[in-house]
């Protein structure tokens, strides 16, 4: 099942995207204001919670020790799903998590892995086994843009992570070696006029999205078109710019230009 | 059990500190966040609303649905997502315990959906987990006779006990979560499992009603604090 909108609601969305205007009142570039309180589940090594609007997600980082792949015996490991329970939504359902939740999942492991956030190869312990990590991203309140506000979630909860040496006799508690800070970026595109941080209702009738996630010197570090619609070049690349320089804005709010915060 | 004294510092007839607040969320048709002692309990309810799959509608009531699920970084080792046996069972009862207080026939061909997502859990999760969907019940709106509210007693070190702790559902005697409509005196949920001798059920029994009593206050309070003065919206 999906989210659906009038179309007088889609009408209006479009007339005010032409005057570049949104309908609950922001800049195209602004984003609804982002909370992030940390270390809310003290039974996790690490946890967020973080709003975007009245989205709101809540990520857990659990951290054990355990067998690394074969193919890798020298790095940790990091695992990332998503559940959309149906709490969250009128369109999600119960049951194993869809091609959405995957694809979620996906895209907020890839902006931790392939920025080198966590860097994997201190995730090793003596006795051959490697720290596990999982992520795991607990959507509360669906209201558009997910993605940002996951892989946000999955940042702020692995900065705050600890790892629970003393527990598994491995000598004090550490935190995780983090060396990047990647934010994702999501924006759509709605008759020439590009939005950041879709609402639900822009998202919805929006017939594709680009999220970007760029690390602390601006590179890119993954990227994400959804949706059946298409994208220009020159779209694309106006977006990535603007997602660029976005996050930079965020990490800065958020976590004062560092990753140590 | 030292001088009077529990694990925690409580006596044996203290609840934990509990928080209610009703309407946490934005999408859900009505919802209650609750902490219970280290317990955090997400709640969520749609509807009335269609039924799918259709064939389970009802020609001349509502159906009622609850699911009870825990986030998988919700206990001490991480916990594979996704219904197990134990959470199967918990749904069951825990819709089993509002079931009674819902004015189903106001509503056929249609359903109520209860969602619970313990972000967090120890010890007690059921209970509190059906103390926040009977506010979230409220908070959307749905008819009911009542408020159902719950607790769990227990023994331990040979003392009835109410609302145990971790350890002490870990390690006590016995355990036994009971959910009642408190204005009634109506038991809709009772489980038990341990050792209780049969004057120390009828203690227990009697504490459980005690503590629902005062989560039942709590509960009219979160939902009086969030409706007082809109009565005429």
């Amino acid at each position: 099942m999906n989210d659906v909108i009038a179309e007088i609601k889609r009408d209006y969305i479009y007339e005010l995207a032409k005057r570049s205007e949104r309908a609950d009142g922001r800049a195209l570039d602004e984003y609804r204001p982002i909370q992030v309180e940390v270390g809310l589940i003290g039974k996790a090594e690490g946890s967020a919670r973080v709003k975007v609007g009245n989205t709101q997600v809540l990520v857990g980082v659990k951290i054990q020790p355990g067998e690394p792949f074969p193919d890798t015996p020298d790095t940790g490991v990091i695992i990332t799903n998503v559940e959309l329970v149906p709490l969250a939504s009128p369109s999600f359902e119960p049951g194993p998590p869809d091609e959405n939740a995957i694809e979620l999942a996906r895209v907020v492991d890839r902006g931790v892995r392939e920025s080198g956030a966590i860097d994997l190869s201190e995730l090793t312990l003596p006795d051959g086994k490697v720290w596990l990590i999982f992520i795991d991203v607990h959507v509360l309140d669906h209201d558009g843009n997910l993605m940002d506000a996951a892989a946000l979630g999955a940042l702020a909860a692995l900065v705050h992570a600890t790892k629970p040496c003393e527990r598994y006799g491995y000598g004090p508690d550490a935190p995780l070696p983090i060396k990047e800070s990647p934010i994702a970026v999501t924006a759509v595109d709605l008759d020439g006029e590009i939005m950041l941080d879709p609402s639900l209702d822009e998202e919805t009738i929006a017939s594709s999205k680009l999220t970007v996630i760029s690390g602390l010197q601006g590179a890119l570090a993954g990227m994400q078109k959804s949706g059946t619609g298409t994208l220009s070049v020159e779209e694309i690349a106006r977006i990535v710019k603007l997602a660029s320089s976005k996050a930079m804005q965020i990490r800065d709010d958020l976590f004062g230009g560092s990753t140590d915060g | 059990m030292k001088n009077g004294k529990r694990i925690d510092d409580r006596l044996p007839n203290e609840l934990r500190p509990i928080k209610f607040e009703v309407g946490a969320l934005e999408r859900a048709d009505g919802s209650c966040y609750v902490e219970h002692g280290g317990n955090k309990i997400m709640a969520a309810v749609y509807g009335p609303r269609a039924v799918h799959p259709r064939h389970l509608q009802q020609a001349n009531r509502a159906i009622i649905r609850y699911r009870y699920n825990m986030a998988s970084f919700s206990v001490e080792e991480r916990r594979r997502p996704g219904p197990d046996r134990r959470s199967v069972e918990i749904s069951k009862v825990s819709r089993q315990a509002i079931d009674p207080v819902i004015i189903k026939e106001f509503y056929p061909r249609s359903t109520i959906d209860i969602f619970v997502e313990i972000l967090q859990a120890d010890a007690g999760t059921r209970s509190a987990g059906i103390n926040a969907a009977s506010v979230a019940l409220a908070d959307a709106g749905v008819p009911m006779r009542g408020l159902i509210s719950s607790c769990a007693v227990g023994k331990v070190d040979d003392t009835v006990v109410l609302d145990l702790v971790k350890e002490e559902d870990n390690y006590g005697q016995a355990d036994m979560p009971v959910a009642m409509d408190v204005r009634t005196g109506e038991v809709t949920l009772l489980q038990m499992d341990g050792h209780l001798t049969l004057d120390e059920f009828e203690q227990a029994l009697e504490l459980g009603k005690i503590g629902c009593a005062s989560i039942a206050d709590m509960q009219r309070e979160a939902l009086i604090q969030k409706y007082r003065g809109k009565e005429d919206e």
